[in-house]
């Protein structure tokens, strides 16, 4: 091993601010946090308006005819999906608060609170609706994982333009986010009036969601 | 640091050299001591020229500064934690452990001395382990390695020295 001759810690702080100096380049500010998020949450609604152009929107207005729950899950849903995206580019900057995180949990909580409880309705009234909506689940879990994948892909890649101090929390946040618009989106042809008789899967699949952005966001936030 | 944004090397330079005092003072009040210090230092520099595209100006530049440093030395003080607790205080193991070879004062044999060797680097900060394996251990070139770890060659520099430091400090005579 080479004997280094001594150096001060001032000096190799000097050397690290002559090397950082040396490399600047001019940046690009990152645009306020509020506007990447109208741009992320404006690739959701253009998702919505793509899928109500394919789909048969009546059965979601039968949906809201007959069971008010699905009009608050619904509610609840975007309100987790527009707060947890304004959260999450919040989280993406150094100097935010780690307490941003909690910001879309009224929502989640409005969200499945109305799924729980259309899912006790729907089974108080038609208990045999369970057997239909468990050849139906599989099909909404491949759903809100489908949805989610490209909309996981681009939120991650704009918050790596980001600088986040807390990237496990940050890529939490984010499958939250990314799951509840996928479950927002899923309202538009959910084939069921029980809001929530397939909530179960609907937690899989979000918990499967989060679970992938917490393994790969984390690792790709983390720098 | 809103001129640093647009590419001025002078401010940016008197900004990087005005904000070191005010790393260290965040960086005591957080726990750090000793040389870790310079460590907090080093990480918040480095942290801040990856992020400077995310200042924004109407914001304080202080409370920018100073969060980071909390986190940075909040990041440091569990990395030691998690050091330490590994780490085991077996003083009877040394003593009942049979030295295989009576002649202690014989300088340690090839396979040994690697296995030391490894032991430390691998106890090394990931920045320091970085810099240490790829310039000392795989002889690349600074620009080799600064493509592959993405850090600049100042940093490379520091890191490599700091490493020698700490593994002069950890082994003593014993290579």
């Amino acid at each position: 091993m080479s004997t280094d001759h001594e150096m001060p810690e001032s000096a190799s702080h000097k050397i690290l601010i002559d090397a950082l100096t040396a490399d600047l380049v001019p940046v690009r500010r990152l645009p306020a946090p509020l506007w990447r998020a109208a741009f992320w949450l404006g690739v959701v609604a253009a998702f919505a308006v793509g899928l109500y152009l394919a789909f048969d929107i009546s059965v979601l207005l039968v949906h809201f005819e007959h069971m008010p729950e699905t009009r608050v899950a619904l509610a609840g849903a975007v309100l987790s999906t527009v707060l947890g995206a304004i959260a999450v580019f919040q989280l993406s900057l150094p100097d935010r608060s780690p307490r941003w995180a909690l910001l879309p949990l009224p929502g989640l909580a409005l969200w499945l609170g109305a799924s729980g409880l259309g899912c006790l309705n729907q089974l108080a009234i038609i208990p045999e609706m369970r057997w239909y909506t468990l050849l139906e689940a599989p099909g909404c879990f491949v759903y809100i994982v489908g949805l989610s994948l490209p909309l996981s892909t681009l939120l991650i890649f704009m918050l790596r333009r980001g600088y986040t101090l807390h990237p496990g929390i940050t890529s939490i946040a984010g499958g939250v986010t990314v799951a509840a618009a996928s479950s927002s989106l899923l309202y538009i042809f959910h084939p069921f009036d029980a809001t929530g008789t397939d909530i179960l899967v609907h937690i899989l699949a979000i918990a499967v969601v989060v679970g992938v952005n917490r393994w790969f966001g984390g690792r790709l936030l983390n720098r | 640091m809103a001129a640093a944004q647009a590419g001025d090397r002078a401010a940016y330079h008197i900004v990087l050299r005005e904000i070191v005092p005010v790393i260290e003072r965040v960086a005591r009040r957080q726990g750090v001591t000793g040389t870790a210090v310079d460590d907090v230092v080093q990480e918040v520099l480095s942290s801040i020229h990856r992020a400077r595209h995310t200042y924004e100006p109407d914001r304080s530049f202080t409370a920018w500064v100073t969060t980071i440093s909390q986190r940075r030395a909040l990041d440091l003080l569990r990395r030691q934690t998690r050091h330490a607790s590994r780490e085991r205080h077996a003083p009877l193991a040394y003593e009942s452990y049979a030295e295989p070879d009576m002649a202690t004062d014989r300088p340690l044999d090839e396979a040994e001395r690697a296995r030391v060797l490894s032991a430390a680097i691998a106890e090394l900060g990931e920045g320091q382990r970085e810099a240490i394996e790829h310039l000392a251990l795989r002889e690349l070139s600074l620009a080799e390695a600064s493509r592959l770890t993405g850090k600049s060659t100042g940093a490379l520099k520091v890191n490599l020295h700091r490493a020698l430091k700490a593994l002069r400090a950890r082994l003593g005579g014993q290579l």
